[in-house]
């Protein structure tokens, strides 16, 4: 017998269930319980950038929208700097920024909508610059094991055509599936980002 | 050595997402392939919460939402360690979790079970892992509840765990079970996870040791995240 290799199995998961926003968004769900509720502000008030909303639904395979969804999101500052003590620039991250968020759906309609500040291009591997994109999570009851994706912009057309993830993807259509249309609602901009879980359209998810 | 990628996910061990004993995964499951992904900065990277994002309170269910008097149930305390595929502790990481009350149901507006809300319970906790990975809480034991899947499905009882790690590729939910309960071999939410050994990695057993004499029983749950490589020969993330 060779010598055994010591690693851990990493814990299985299990689906976040239908009562998911009582445990990580309780006060989003109407249950007044901590004194404060995480990842409601990703930005803070005093990072430089544009202020964006981001708004969007969940569809499943039928085409109905999914009304208990939870999303996370991670992201960098408009400078392209992780809140995080592994990004290389980390002492020039933007001041109160927390680059991570949480959210719900509307129990009536899925609608789901974050408020933060674009984030800037960041480096990726071997010294590729990716387009400004958003990291997202998302769990819900029926989905085993979270749901990986990335919001990108689409109005960051040369960014988002030398992005060496968008590039990656085989059938060139479904790189529209990650990009985030762009509005003006009264004088803000809003960007429009629907995922599709499964069917026509799928979004693209990755295994990270 | 530098700290490199995490250690992909073993998708033989973690439940896949189409599993249709569990119905509501049959809409929910993603029908092509996941694009795998190289890490990058935005992988390894992730949210970093301190202690002045909660409350001491918050890891004590018994407490946190009693209003005239304490919850109804068994008393019970739930602790372990957060640990990586390498056996290194996962220190200051955020621990959330979520249950039903020992009637088994939820403080929450779509949960209909006619058992009812316990006015002193709110059913969910948080803290923040020690230096060396170690969490605890107080809570009372969830009870088991019927489903709508099959006709006659109930789950077992069961409490929701949320992990974050040090990145976003860490993050984690699952649920734990506790010893000897017959219902977790009938569940199919359970039996979404192929593997019969990755199921026996989320019941927690009795652990007379951590129970509190004449006050509350207690069960040990560890729980393990990616581990990630260590740069040996140079194959760097951001490029030379």
């Amino acid at each position: 017998m060779p010598q055994p290799l010591d690693y851990r199995k990493e814990t299985p998961s299990q689906t976040a269930g239908p009562y998911v926003h009582i445990g990580l968004a309780p006060g989003a769900s109407g249950f007044d319980i901590y004194s404060n509720e995480l990842g409601r502000d990703i930005a803070g008030p005093d990072a430089p950038g544009e202020r964006i909303r981001v708004e969007g639904l969940v569809h499943d395979g039928t085409g109905a929208p999914v009304k208990d969804v939870l999303i996370e999101v991670w992201q960098a500052d408009s400078n392209g700097i992780y809140p995080h003590p592994e990004d290389p620039r980390f002492a020039k991250v933007a001041t109160g920024f927390r680059g991570w968020g949480r959210v719900i759906t509307d129990f009536d309609t899925g609608l789901w909508s974050f408020t933060t500040v674009k984030p800037g291009a960041v480096r990726g591997r071997n010294g590729r610059m990716q387009a400004p994109h958003l990291s997202l999570w998302i769990v819900a009851r029926g989905i085993n094991l979270g749901l990986n994706t990335r919001i990108y912009f689409a109005d960051e057309e040369k960014a988002n055509a030398n992005d060496p993830v968008l590039n990656m993807i085989e059938q060139q259509h479904r790189r529209a599936t990650l990009l985030a249309s762009r509005e003006m609602r009264d004088g803000k901009p809003v960007y429009r980002f629907d995922i599709r879980l499964q069917g026509e359209n799928e979004t693209v998810f990755f295994d990270l | 050595m530098k700290p490199a990628e995490y250690h992909q996910r073993d998708r033989l061990w973690q439940p896949p997402q189409l599993t249709p004993n569990y119905k509501t995964s049959v809409p929910r499951s993603p029908r092509q392939a996941l694009l795998s992904l190289e890490q990058s900065m935005s992988e390894i990277t992730g949210p970093v919460f301190g202690h002045g994002d909660i409350d001491p309170i918050d890891n004590d269910l018994i407490r946190n939402y009693a209003k005239t008097g304490d919850p109804i149930g068994e008393r019970i305390i739930v602790h372990g360690r957060v640990l990586d595929e390498n056996n290194r502790p996962v220190p200051n990481t955020l621990v959330e979790i979520w249950q039903a009350n020992a009637g088994g149901r939820y403080r929450h507006r779509k949960d209909t079970y006619l058992a009812p809300i316990d006015p002193n319970f709110g059913g969910c906790g948080r803290t923040l892992t020690d230096p060396d990975g170690f969490y605890f809480f107080r809570t009372v034991k969830p009870g088991a509840y019927p489903w709508r899947n099959w006709v006659n499905n109930w789950r077992p009882a069961h409490i929701h765990v949320s992990v974050f790690g040090a990145s976003f590729s860490q993050r984690l939910i699952t649920q734990m079970y506790f010893e000897g309960d017959p219902l977790i071999a009938k569940c199919p939410i359970v039996n979404s996870i192929p593997d019969p050994r990755a199921v026996q990695q989320l019941i927690a057993p009795l652990d007379l040791n951590a129970a509190i004499p004449l006050d509350s029983l207690a069960y040990k749950f560890d729980i393990t995240l990616r581990g990630r490589r260590s740069t040996l020969f140079e194959n760097r993330l951001e490029g030379n």
